[in-house]
């Protein structure tokens, strides 16, 4: 199949109004004769169902937690980016529109980005409509605060909590049509294989993981709005329950990947403690407007500080090395976090991290501190404060700033970041690749479509910082809603899709097979054991820096691991009722089966751009090089057994409307 | 550290649950909770002895997903942490932890420390949102002003996370430190006025069908709330409960 994306003729700015315009509607009486499934309830999920249901179509909702209020999007902490200019300070939708093409390093569609800034301002109007408590100034007016290196005052928040408050007004709006039966929710379900019918998405299997039973559940159109796939890495700041599941299914079906090996590795995360550690924490990139980063200047001090013999207050201004400020002095410490996290991980692998596992860089608050302390006793009228009065002063301010922030980091680690310098290291954290989607959000399979962070389309190669939670729910209040009734308007005639036909009778036997499968092999390793050794192997190398002999070696390595986990992985008790284990093990194999194809990725684009850095294409200073010429498309990768041996489809960027530069930060 | 568990173990809703006692060493300060528990699951499948069930999922604090009663309290010892936030550093070589489910009639058991919490998004659905549809076409967001104090008191009633710790904690298996939560933060904002009436009657009524006891102002919850919800909310929902049963049309 040829890949269309179907973007809309005419000016950029006005393609979104001319499309939806254009739409043909389904009338009511239709609507009502029509059904959608959503799998997912994250800000996409969540949205996308109230909004269809509020239409008038029927609704089922599927999610694997025991409540839709549970995913992930709830554990978003900065914020929320509109183009509103509530600020005065020159924002505007075209501004917006720029710095996510730019900060995505031109590897992301014009059109859907353009789309993306239109409705971020009616993202706003809407949650702030349905009760969501954002943070408000003394006038009782929004406040913004900025965000990741660009210049405006655009990011609405509700203190660190944007996410659940944003995912509550969802979940408030779902439950309003679940009140009134236009939505059936169908928690602690699991998709676990898609049904298609004539070529077209006609429906799921769900396993209702209480019972272990399967559910064959028809649609005239799915929608997966399933999240990304850091879990791959099995550290990662994602749930323990987020996985590719839903959204591999439907690539084994026929729905394309788009540039999966685009991975935002944060840099700002808590470092691993150790070998029972089961995630990851995220510290906000905030912290980096005031905190220093640095590793001591000679291997012996960061030995000795690794061995508990040296301790970081002890060393000397000239035995620190500030790298991000050597390296970037334009921009210090606050170069954007796939260049912040490459520095961390060339530094620790030249053997200068600090912490028992030799993997954490310092991020210090002792300069700001004093900084802090001496205005405060210049505002308090003191005359010659003593060092421990600045410093008491200081730790005020720093506690009123980010006071939760460290709170949050002593709980973890029981170290006071206040005496003794934060540890961080860069995590997995988020996916811009995903299931390839046309403008209409419609996956290669029709019918299926793809919403939130389960698609690759608005961030190209590096995602901006509170711009995950502006895509989620402009897909499924805003963008969804209008093309998913492009697609069903043609559907008007077909009546209810039946379930007991061949096509859901093979889909459910490939499901009660892939269980067999599980429960017969009675290995004598735990599901967790391979989870950790396949997160092993792409995180040394297919992580934060990849090269071809360690991308090549990956997928072997991969191979291999699925090869002995289909052939000793251990799952115990029965398939009839809950067994997390077993739907563990099914998310793992698919993991197995994605990584590949992750390495295969970056294998394949011989350039380095945003979260990609392949070591063989960079400058003689080591910073990352585009490939314009020969490396501006879309990878979308078409499933064909391996997934070493996936096809290649290239969907080419046209760039109209903004000019192609480097990032530098010199 | 060594620790002698004490878990309830039951195979499913029908069935009749026991504690069972494991030992388990080589714990250590910087796992959590839920990662001594994962460590615990590595060694009984190594053994062949079916996994503990529990629920969990963000390890962050913030899902609500995570519950259990540690050593007889909700999320265990420590104030303002969930379970997945609690520490082995906590607790010492030596110590014999209880561990067991959130207890209540209206929170069934589904398998060993798993229960099933449906009863709160049912008491949701009962009026805990704004009726406005999802259209983008509503008027600007800055045309109507909050005070900032009501914006401030609003937002700390909607960080409930709907964990069902103050049902586990109080003795009357009352859910209204959770139901006043949702209906504080609409009471306190313009928006949610127009149905604030029935928004209280109905989610009070629906608490009610689903079994959860009554309030006697212990005031546990509000002591073992992660999220530290204030028995304030409790006040504000009585008033704005009896106010609306004068004066409801219905």
């Amino acid at each position: 199949m040829a890949l269309d994306s179907k973007i809309p003729a005419g000016p950029l700015a006005d393609k979104w109004t001319t499309h939806k315009g254009e739409i043909p509607l389904v009338s009511p009486a239709n609507k009502r004769l029509m059904d959608v499934i959503v799998v997912g309830t994250g800000l996409a999920g969540s949205s996308a169902a109230a909004s269809l249901a509020e239409m008038g179509y029927n609704v089922k909702a599927v999610c694997f937690q025991d409540s839709p209020r549970r995913a992930h999007s709830i554990a978003a902490q900065g914020g929320i980016n509109a183009a509103k200019n509530y600020q005065n300070d020159g924002d505007s939708v075209h501004r917006l529109f720029y710095d996510t093409i730019k900060g995505g390093d031109y590897r992301s569609r014009e059109a859907n980005v353009h789309r993306l800034a239109e409705v971020s301002r009616n993202i706003i109007d809407q949650c702030v409509a349905q009760g969501v408590p954002f943070a408000r100034d003394y006038g009782g007016m929004l406040d913004n605060r900025s965000f990741g290196g660009v210049q405006v005052s655009r990011t609405f928040y509700a203190k660190g909590q944007t996410g659940q408050q944003l995912l509550l007004g969802a979940y408030s709006a779902l439950n309003r049509q679940i009140a009134k039966g236009r939505v059936k929710m169908y928690a602690r379900h699991e998709m676990q294989e898609l049904v298609k019918v004539d070529g077209k998405a006609r429906g799921i299997i769900a396993k209702n993981l209480v019972t272990g039973e399967f559910e064959r559940h028809s649609a005239h159109a799915v929608l997966l709005c399933t999240g990304g796939y850091g879990n791959v890495f099995f550290l990662s700041t994602n749930a323990m329950g987020s996985n590719v599941t839903a959204a591999w299914k439907a690539h084994r079906k026929g729905a394309y990947v788009a540039n999966p090996c685009f991975t935002q590795i944060h840099p700002t995360c808590i470092p691993v403690s150790g070998e029972n550690q089961s995630k990851l924490t995220l510290m906000s990139e905030s912290l980096r407007n005031d905190g220093r980063i640095w590793v001591p200047a000679k291997k012996e001090d960061a030995a000795a500080i690794r061995a508990g013999e040296l301790h970081p207050t002890d060393l000397k201004e000239e035995d620190r090395d500030y790298y991000l400020e050597r390296r970037y002095p334009a921009f210090g410490n606050l170069v954007p976090r796939d260049v912040a996290s490459r520095a961390a991980k060339e530094r620790c692998d030249e053997g200068y991290g600090v912490n028992k596992t030799g993997e954490a860089v310092y991020l210090d608050f002792a300069a700001a501190i004093m900084r802090f302390g001496r205005e405060e006793s210049h505002v308090k009228g003191l005359t010659n404060p003593s060092d421990a009065e600045i410093k008491a002063l200081g730790e005020k301010v720093v506690e009123g700033k980010y006071g939760n922030l460290f709170q949050m980091y002593e709980k973890i680690t029981a170290s006071n970041p206040y005496k003794s310098p934060m540890m961080i290291y860069p995590a997995v954290h988020y996916t811009m690749g995903g299931l390839w989607v046309d403008y209409n959000l419609m996956t290669s399979i029709p019918g299926c479509f793809a919403l939130g962070e389960a698609n690759f389309s608005d961030h190209g190669a590096n995602r901006l910082g509170a711009s995950a939670l502006m895509q989620g729910l402009a897909d499924g209040y805003f963008v969804a809603p209008y093309t998913v009734g492009e697609f069903l308007s043609k559907d008007i005639r077909t009546g209810t899709i039946p379930t007991d036909t061949k096509e859901f009778e093979d889909a459910e036997m490939i499901c009660r097979d892939r269980t067999d499968k599980f429960m017969s092999v009675n290995g004598t390793k735990s599901v967790d054991f391979f989870h950790k050794r396949l997160g092993k192997i792409m995180w040394n190398e297919v992580g934060m820096a990849r090269n071809k002999e360690g991308l090549e070696q990956a997928i072997k390595d991969i191979q291999a691991l699925r090869e002995e986990f289909y052939s000793n992985v251990r799952v115990l008790g029965s398939a009839k009722g809950m067994n997390p284990e077993l739907d563990k093990a099914g998310r793992v194999a698919d993991f197995l089966e994605l990584g590949e194809l992750m390495a295969k990725d970056a294998l394949e684009r011989n350039e380095s751009c945003g979260g990609h850095f392949r070591e063989e294409y960079r400058s003689e200073e080591g910073e990352a090089l585009r490939d314009d010429e020969n490396f501006t498309f879309v990878s979308a990768w078409e499933y064909t057994g391996v997934p070493a041996e996936a096809k290649l489809h290239e969907e080419n960027l046209v760039f109209d409307n903004v000019e192609l530069k480097t990032r530098s930060y010199k | 550290m060594d620790l002698t568990l004490k878990i309830w173990r039951q195979a499913g809703p029908e069935a009749k649950g026991e504690m069972k006692t494991y030992p388990i060493s080589g714990v250590e300060d910087d796992m959590s909770f839920l990662e001594m528990l994962d460590f615990l699951n590595e060694e009984l499948i190594e053994k062949g002895v079916e996994p503990v069930v529990f629920d969990h999922d963000c390890r962050e604090g913030i899902c609500g997903m995570c519950s259990l009663f540690i050593n007889g309290e909700a999320h265990g010892p420590g104030r303002k942490v969930t379970t997945c936030q609690l520490h082995m550093r906590e607790f010492s070589s030596g110590d014999t932890i209880y561990i067991e489910p959130f207890r209540a009639k209206a929170f069934p058991v589904i398998k060993d420390l798993m229960v099933d919490r449906t009863s709160f998004d049912r008491i949701q659905r009962a009026g805990g949102y704004i009726s406005v549809n999802t259209s983008g076409n509503t008027i600007d967001a800055n045309s109507i002003p909050v005070p900032k104090h009501d914006a401030d008191r609003a937002f700390d009633a909607a960080t409930c996370i709907g964990c069902g710790a103050c049902v586990a904690t109080c003795k009357n298996s009352s859910a209204m430190l959770f139901v006043s939560a949702k209906v504080s933060q609409f009471s306190l904002l313009p928006q949610g006025q127009p149905e604030a009436r029935d928004r209280v009657l109905s989610m009070v009524n629906q608490m009610d069908l689903e079994g959860f006891g009554n309030c006697t102002n212990t005031g546990a919850c509000e002591v073992e709330c992660p999220k530290g919800i204030s028995l304030e909310n409790i006040a504000r929902m009585n008033r704005d409960y009896l106010f609306a049963s004068l004066s409801s049309n219905k």
